[in-house]
């Protein structure tokens, strides 16, 4: 492992040669770092003035899990101990395996994917196998010049899943990324992209709700999806890294004519995040956003959504929550763009806050665009406060102040919840619970 | 009854000349009270006069200062303990205005509060909510949140019917609902009682009043509650 402080083309070169990428990947990568010197720090990024990213960003090649024990964090030590996982499952959440006991599951979830027709490889392998169908849609959907860290993220890119779905091809099942293919997803500028052909559907599950250490502090993934005709995708993301991590994720899907695409995101981990899923609507495409991140002392939390109607009758809803303790802030950045020729295009967002304490602090900068005067956008948000009523009305029935809190938290996100697969959703619960234990200062 | 232990307490709630403030202001002057299993108490007296501060200084309310006396539970303070643990010492207090809690279904909130699980506890719970005169699909809807006040009233009540705790603290249980209501509101505090709970019925209502003409009525004012009335 090295540390930079300055990430210049040899070091990019290096990365190329060594994944033995073809030339267009290599001079991509190149293209992007020119961008990353040249633009400005993003002006929307909030409370990261005192940090310097760039002295941050670590990189290694590939081991980036803890390599005993012991040097995991005594908070995620205690976690695992506390859930009573079995010792193999436990090894491999914290990282510190890379084989899954159950292995044996995912084997055939994978032969039935391959009869299906379906790829799903680690992004890397999915460049040398299928360079062609790869660089139809690698960083074209959300481009390097976006900003200048989504420019850092394609300069060094690595890990990652590619995903093809024929067309026709209904996955009946959530596919669980993580246990299939985690190696590649614990990268720190992983990049995934996802391909739907016509009429397909997928629901990809992308994390894990147990904590995740990470030796690197700077995270900088991107994930990509190009949804064609009448296809759905769902793309559910929970994010529970270790609390020393500063979080990017560059996430942006093109639905084509009359298809669907979802991202669920929460976030209970990291220190700083800055998640914003975003949909380019063709003709009659249908999008929904619905995300959630819980802001402790000391946290910053950034979720939100970017949605661009092109297309007639698009269709878009947008739901937020967010939750800050102590002195925690959660942000919520929408933007809802209207292009002219979208006609009766409709977007609806809605933005909920939860402050659990008098210190907590939650903002909201909802930003429209309406270039097309019969498409409509609705905005509503909320603030709600946890009361000393509520409190003391929990207490009165048995719960103590941290359970009581966990309690309000895991109310305010049911509907959130309700959207995961059933035992996804109980160890859900059980993360919240463990998040708000001795939360209380 | 000759040879009875000598250790065994009498289960009995014991306020002690209790004094408490709010933000400097006196609002309980040298509360008495005791209440036993088996005994239903009746609290009224006019509006502001302490009734609620009562009931809540019981249950542990931290907003609410006590300044002299002491509240016993079975012989041992609690007046140092959280709110928490006095219900786990079993006692209960019906909110005279219970606060709404998004998300959080009533069945799945009196399973987790109770300790329980399994198909039978579910079925005991709509038991009770139908005896209630609610709909069992009651049990799905958000606590308090959306419910009329006369819903929030049973829900409350419905609780202590499930769990079913020693010391029952019920304030204002019959405000704001219909005659059969209070009648039906009576009947079940009664088999409360008579399941070996005691019950301070706190209350202005005049048909309560009048049901529990026969149980001893304590009336509260300005802080104080007054000997001998009823
Ligand atoms: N949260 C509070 N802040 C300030 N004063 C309060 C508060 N709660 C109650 N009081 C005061 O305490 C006194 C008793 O009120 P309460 O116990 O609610 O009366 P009751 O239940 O008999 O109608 C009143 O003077 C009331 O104004
Ligand atoms: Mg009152």
């Amino acid at each position: 492992m090295r540390t930079l402080g300055k990430i210049d083309p040899s070091l990019v070169e290096e990365i190329s040669r060594k994944k033995g990428e073809p030339e267009w990947m290599r001079r991509l990568r190149l293209r992007a770092l020119e961008l990353f010197e040249k633009l400005p720090d993003p002006e929307w990024l909030g409370g990261l003035d005192e940090l310097n990213i760039e002295e941050m960003v670590l990189f290694e090649e590939v081991d980036v899990r803890a390599s005993s024990w012991d040097e995991l964090p005594p908070e995620i030590r205690k976690f695992y101990e506390e859930m009573k996982l079995p010792e193999m499952e436990k090894r491999y959440l914290a990282g510190l395996s890379t084989s899954f006991d159950s292995e044996m599951v995912y084997t055939h979830v994978k032969k039935y994917l391959e009869e299906k027709g379906v790829i799903l490889l680690p992004m890397e392998e999915a460049v040398k196998r299928y360079p062609d169908l790869v660089k139809r849609y690698f960083g074209r959907i959300f481009p390097p010049a976006e900003h200048k860290y989504a420019a850092l993220h394609y300069a060094l890119w690595s890990g990652g899943v590619f995903v093809y779905v024929p067309r026709g091809v209904k996955v009946e099942f959530p596919v669980e990324a993580f246990f299939l293919i985690s190696e590649e997803l614990l990268a720190q500028f992983e990049h995934t992209l996802i391909v739907l052909e016509e009429d397909a559907y997928l629901h990809f599950i992308e994390g894990c709700s147990s904590p995740q250490f990470r030796k690197f502090s700077f995270h900088d993934g991107a994930v990509e999806a190009y949804v064609h005709r009448n296809a759905h995708l769902k793309f559910t993301t929970v994010q529970n890294w270790g609390k020393n991590i500063i979080n990017f994720n560059n996430k942006r899907a093109i639905a084509e004519e009359g298809s669907t695409v979802e991202w669920v995101e929460g976030s209970f981990g990291s220190w700083k995040s800055y998640v914003y899923p975003s949909v380019i609507l063709r003709e009659k495409a249908r999008a929904r956003i619905s995300n959630f991140s819980i802001a402790h002392a000391g946290e910053w939390k950034e979720s939100g959504a970017k949605l661009f109607h092109v297309g007639k009758e698009s269709r878009s809803t947008v739901t937020a929550k967010s939750i800050s303790t102590g002195d925690g802030v959660s942000v919520f950045r929408g933007l809802v763009r209207m292009n002219r020729g979208a006609e009766r295009a409709f977007s609806s967002v809605s933005c909920d806050s939860l402050l659990m304490d008098p210190q907590s602090k939650a903002f909201t900068y909802p930003h429209n665009q309406i270039e097309e005067p019969s498409a409509r956008i609705s905005y509503e948000a909320s603030t709600s406060f946890l009361s000393e009523e509520q409190m003391f009305y929990l207490r009165s029935r048995g719960l103590d102040e941290d359970a009581a809190r966990a309690l309000i938290a895991t109310g305010f996100l049911s509907d959130v919840i309700a959207e995961l697969p059933p035992e996804y959703g109980a160890v859900f619960r059980r993360v919240l619970e463990y998040n708000f234990r001795g939360s209380v200062g | 009854m000759f040879y009875k232990d000598v250790n065994t307490v009498n289960p009995v709630l014991e306020v002690k000349d209790l004094r408490a403030r709010i933000d400097d202001k006196e609002v309980l002057r040298r509360v008495k009270l005791s209440l036993s299993p088996g005994e239903i108490k009746v609290l009224t007296g006019p509006n502001g006069s302490g009734k609620s501060t009562l009931a809540r200084t019981i249950m542990g309310d931290e907003r609410i200062e006590v300044v002299e006396g002491d509240i016993l539970v079975d012989g041992e303070s609690v007046k140092d303990l959280p709110p928490e643990e006095r219900f786990r010492k079993g006692i209960f207090l019906s909110f005279q205005m219970p606060p709404e809690f998004e998300g959080i279904r009533i069945g799945e909130f009196l399973l987790r509060i109770s300790g329980r699980s399994g198909p039978e506890a579910i079925r005991e719970m709509k038991e009770i909510a139908k005896e209630l005169g609610l709909d069992p699909s009651i049990l799905m809807r958000e606590l308090h949140r959306g419910l009329s006040g006369g819903e929030r009233k049973r829900v409350e009540l419905l609780q202590a019917l499930f769990l079913k705790p020693k010391y029952v603290l019920l304030d204002e249980i019959d405000s704001g609902v219909d005659v059969e209501s209070v009648e039906l509101i009576a009947k079940k505090v009664k088999e409360l009682v008579d399941g070996g709970s005691a019950v301070l019925f706190i209350t202005h209502n005049p048909l309560s009043l009048k049901i529990f003409s026969d149980r001893p009525v304590l009336r509260m004012e300005g802080g104080r509650i007054l000997e001998n009335a009823g």
